[in-house]
């Protein structure tokens, strides 16, 4: 395996089961985002990259990959713009050896 | 009429499963709820169990709780880009049962924890997430979750939901949690061949190592490494506080993979096959970070009471201890008749303030402080350390005299004397 391996290629390696539709995080204000949020840290820090940047600076979120560390919330702490909530019952990461 | 329990616990990892499996073993009636598809499916750790806090719950664990290896060997590991000092502590003292400490895997070992609740009584529910606490007033009186339709009622709730505790949280229990109170980890797992593993850490049979690292892999942040030796896999990762993964802008991932390519670390994993990429947040804001614990039917064990000694990486202990005290205070009340009033169940934070676990709580309660403000500790000096190491180790034809100099000036001229002075008195208060 290549030493610098893509958040995606070990993500793979994960066991989900996706809520579809059903997302358990979602931005409150994209706007706020894409024009009061220097930082953006979020894009950075989530350790499953569940969070990019647009070229026009909005924030793109999926998280079919979260891992459900609560990271992007804390870390909100500047705007609270995140709006975070377990996954339904049985839905979500299911690690095999955590 | 909704069904009414003694207890209700919420989460079934270490701090739940303690307090479930004490109270259903008391004979009170318990309902336990977990939000994964099995107990261990939600739960992320190192992971190191201290044998002591289980055996308080359950003496006999080891006859059949799914351990890895008993750890004979710590390694304390400073590291520099290209090197690391660092001192071993091996004992056969470690090799004699009944051992002290054992790599687990969670997934495995909270089911088996799990088990062992349901046998004494406890009926447990998964896949299904708790809501909200029901309210009278200030006193909470039951659970919604989002499976079982309407409510649950009981005398007291357990919230051993973690470290995010969105219950307690919404309750307005605690406030939201500071990106300076919690560090973030992330680790893979790593599978490869029991020998492999055997020959690279010189250990045989079912003996096992722990590698705890600090240095130069946290790219200045406030944090440690670790790798640990499974029986047929290695555990490796990475934490760091998250106001200063937030600050520099570091990606988690990225700082694990360039963790892994140290040249001292990539040797111990190379050929493994890697099943497994998590991530966790561990409250290690110490004692101050503690919120009110208990209230009006209502007690908080574990992660969710931020209940972690990050300067002995201990945890799960904290954990189970609290869930176990937290269910001995229920289990007296209901002796005496009385209810889990405020003003009862203080005896949980009396009981706690009288056991290790406040007492290490508090003894650290000024490290992440000083640590905080105080980087040096962990980027300058362990590159001073391992220039030392250097400078003294390399046989070049400089004399040892002229060598010592060199090592003298190198710490006077990155912290000054003043500096080194401080650090020095800084060090000895954190840890008096």
């Amino acid at each position: 395996m290549s030493t610098a391996a893509k958040v995606e290629e070990k993500l793979f390696q994960n066991r989900y089961k996706v809520d579809a539709g059903r997302p358990h995080i979602s931005i409150k204000n994209p706007d706020l985002c894409a024009h009061d949020c220097d930082a953006q840290q979020c894009a950075v820090c989530c350790p499953a990259g569940c969070y990019t940047t647009e070229g026009n600076g909005r924030i793109v979120l999926i998280t079919d990959g979260c891992l459900e560390c609560g990271t992007c919330r804390v870390i909100c702490d500047d705007h609270r713009n995140v709006e975070w909530e377990y996954p339904r019952g049985g839905y979500g990461i299911l690690f095999k050896f955590g | 009429m909704a069904e009414k329990f003694d207890a209700i616990v919420v989460g079934a990892g270490p701090s739940g499963n303690a307090a479930a499996y004490t109270l259903a073993k008391s004979g009170l009636k318990v309902l336990q709820l977990e939000r994964g598809e099995y107990p261990g499916s939600k739960n992320v750790q190192g992971a190191i169990l201290y044998a002591d806090a289980l055996e308080r719950i359950i003496p006999d664990f080891r006859e059949d709780a799914p351990l890895e290896r008993h750890i004979i060997e710590q390694r304390m590991w400073v590291l520099d880009d290209a090197s690391f000092i660092g001192s071993h502590y091996r004992s056969d003292d470690f090799n004699k049962p009944p051992h002290n400490r054992y790599t687990i895997i969670r997934a495995q070992f909270d089911k088996w924890f799990s088990q062992k609740a349901q046998e004494a009584g406890v009926l447990l529910i998964c896949e299904t997430t708790v809501t909200d606490l029901i309210m009278d007033g200030t006193q909470v009186i039951g659970v919604r979750t989002d499976r079982l339709g309407g409510s649950i009622y009981a005398d007291v709730v357990i919230l051993a939901d973690g470290v995010n505790s969105m219950l307690a949280r919404k309750a307005g229990f605690r406030p939201e949690l500071n990106p300076g109170d919690v560090a973030l980890a992330v680790k893979e797992i790593h599978f490869m061949p029991e020998e492999t593993i055997a020959s690279r850490f010189n250990v045989s049979g079912d003996a096992g190592v722990v590698i705890e690292m600090i240095g130069k892999i946290t790219k200045g942040m406030m944090g440690t490494g670790f790798l640990y030796t499974n029986k047929e896999s290695l555990t490796i990762g990475v934490g760091c506080m998250l106001s200063d993964f937030k600050k520099q802008k570091i990606s988690p991932n990225r700082l694990l993979e360039e963790m892994k390519s140290h040249p001292s670390i990539r040797p111990l994993i190379e050929g493994g096959e890697m099943k497994e990429y998590a991530a966790h947040l561990i409250p290690e804001g110490g004692y101050k970070a503690i919120p009110r614990i208990y209230g009006e039917g209502w007690l908080i064990a574990g992660d969710s009471g931020m209940f972690v000694n990050a300067v002995h990486r201990e945890g799960s202990n904290l954990a189970m201890t609290t869930g176990r005290i937290a269910a001995e205070t229920v289990i007296e009340l209901a002796a005496q008749g009385k209810a889990c009033s405020t003003k009862n169940l203080a005896a949980y934070r009396a009981k706690l303030d009288q056991s290790f676990v406040m007492k290490d709580m508090k003894k650290y309660q000024n490290l992440p402080d000083i640590l905080h403000r105080n980087p040096q500790f962990l980027t300058t000096y362990p590159e001073l350390l391992n220039q030392a190491a250097h400078i003294m180790l390399k046989v070049d034809g400089v004399d040892k005299k002229s060598k010592e100099k060199q090592i003298r000036s190198n710490f006077a001229h990155r912290r000054s004397l003043f500096g080194l002075v401080g650090d020095a008195y800084k060090m000895w208060r954190a840890f008096e």
